[in-house]
């Protein structure tokens, strides 16, 4: 068989990567949920969590440990095979799209190279893409099997929402991959190099302003979080789609949203914000070891995304909640038509910078 | 064998045996959840011939947001096994003989034909680079053309839907 023709040392290089990325994932999660928590508190003038551990810090073992314990309890009336499929679906689309993040430059060896990247596949952001238009799944087959009318209320509205911003979301990476020329994130990565090349910044983020802003909002809608929270509002669903769950299936669906956040940060600040690339890279790599080189280009990714999902938490306790067809107005008559004019744009520039 | 014809064999069991459960599955939702699968399963096709653009384009458009669509739908009418309405026997058996028919004429093509066997190693065509150059150089005024339809498509939908 082929699969025994692969190398032993090339499989297991990968198995430690995806392990790695997979606890980092969960461990950034779970910590995000005492951020959360910890930023509301600063916001609105509390202590916060500071009961178990020092500042808290124990917090999110305290809850999981809690909601391992919880009774499990699935509705009478509900359909049970989909009751349970919503909550692994939720978690697996959210745990897939870490695989084509690149954490890291290359490490180059005696031995040969190692890439931080699980899959290096061309179509890198479409694999994003399609993921992300997947994730809907896990909320609707939770909220319709749940056989409640405030879960199947929410859930289509969490659909409805997914598939109206996903369009804007699409246009404004149609206008960035026209700079790049690239699906691969891995290329979109080593075309930010650095800082700044050829009398301007390198990072898309000053090339697509304006793509950058209706990507980001997107994020917003597409993580339902405030202010496009509308499928898990209180005052109108309840709990919304998570209504009858209890347990750890509960817990997968409120771990799937800080996965989700966690990776979306890591999308944009690979997109946008040069991935691990920092000012002055090529000084420090000519100075340290490749290892310890890239372990410091992996720590300056990660202290992107946290700065993102610091972002993210600081908007969801400023802005108060939109309406159902504030959301909906703002979809579609305002960020389309914008993100079709920045690809206008967009295409406008290469062209006269081309001739 | 190969892992090519382990996977190719898992994906064609997978599509067909999806394929059954979408038209044998008496719930819709279970239905639309099997068609989605299908999908998946032909995509999986596609990689395995190297055009991973094609994959992954059949699964955003097809699995991520028409799929969505129809399990909406559907989530909404509420559609049950009881209320299914129950067709009289002899359009029953007029569909069993015309399928039948179909199925037949199928086969019998399928018998004497020859397909071509396509070169594993040397289709680099789904890639989206040689299929974007293929769609603007080769094939453009009908790309352009397709287009329209979907432009006219659209509007027809909005005035259909637009309130008077």
């Amino acid at each position: 068989m082929l699969l025994m023709q692969i190398d032993i040392a090339f499989i297991l290089e990968k198995v430690i990567l995806i392990t790695v990325i997979l606890m980092g994932s969960l461990g950034v999660a779970m910590y995000a949920t005492w951020g959360e928590r910890k930023v509301a508190a600063v916001m609105q003038d509390r202590v916060g969590p500071n009961r178990a551990g020092w500042f808290g810090l124990l917090q999110p073992l305290a809850d999981g440990g809690k909601l391992f314990f919880k009774e499990e309890i699935i509705p009478d009336r509900s359909t049970r095979a989909l009751f349970i499929l919503g909550p692994c679906l939720a978690m697996l689309t959210a745990l897939m799209t870490s695989a084509v993040i690149p954490w890291g430059p290359d490490i180059v060896t005696k031995n040969g190279v190692i890439s931080l990247q699980v899959a290096d596949v061309s179509i890198g952001i479409l694999f994003i893409f399609g993921v992300v238009s997947l994730g809907v799944y896990g909320v609707m087959l939770g909220g319709w099997a749940s056989n409640n009318k405030f879960s199947l209320l929410s859930s289509i509205r969490a659909a409805s929402q997914a598939i109206s911003y996903e369009l804007a979301m699409g246009i404004s990476l149609v206008a960035m991959l026209m700079m790049t020329g690239s699906l691969s994130l891995r290329d979109i990565v080593a075309q930010q190099h650095g800082f700044w090349a050829d009398n301007y910044f390198t990072w898309n983020f000053f090339k697509q302003p304006l793509g950058f802003l209706i990507f980001l909002v997107c994020s917003f809608a597409e993580l339902n979080r405030a202010p496009f929270d509308l499928p898990e509002c209180e005052s109108e669903l309840n709990m919304g789609y998570h209504q009858e769950y209890s347990s750890m299936k509960l817990g997968f669906y409120l771990f799937a949203e800080y996965i989700n956040l966690f990776i979306s940060s890591a999308v944009i600040a690979t997109l946008y914000f040069g991935g691990y690339n920092f000012p002055f890279m090529d000084q420090v790599a000519a100075g340290v070891h490749p290892v310890l080189f890239a372990a410091i280009c992996a720590l300056v990714l990660i202290t992107k995304v946290i700065c993102l999902i610091l972002f993210f938490m600081f908007v969801r306790w400023t802005l108060p909640r939109f309406r159902y067809d504030q959301l909906m107005n703002l979809g579609w008559k305002s960020l389309i038509p914008l993100a079709l004019v920045n690809m206008v744009i967009t295409g406008g520039v290469i062209l006269w910078v081309m001739n | 064998m190969g892992i090519y014809e382990v996977l190719f064999w898992f994906l064609t069991v997978m599509a067909i045996s999806c394929a059954l459960g979408v038209i044998l599955s008496r719930n819709p939702v279970n239905s639309v959840l099997f068609l989605i699968a299908t999908f998946f399963a032909v995509s999986g096709h596609y990689i395995l011939l190297n055009a991973q653009f094609l994959a992954i384009v059949n699964i955003i458009v097809y699995a991520g947001a028409i799929m969505v669509l129809f399990l909406f739908v559907i989530m909404l009418m509420n559609l049950n096994a009881d209320t299914e309405p129950q067709k009289n026997r002899l359009v029953q058996l007029a569909g069993v003989i015309s399928g039948g028919a179909l199925f037949l004429v199928v086969l019998a093509a399928f018998r004497t034909t020859t397909v071509s066997v396509l070169e594993q190693s040397a289709t680099d065509i789904g890639l989206i680079k040689n299929l974007g150059k293929t769609l603007f150089t080769q094939f453009v005024l009908p790309f352009e053309i397709s287009s329209v339809l979907f432009l006219s498509a659209m509007i027809g939908a909005i005035v259909i839907g637009k309130k008077e």
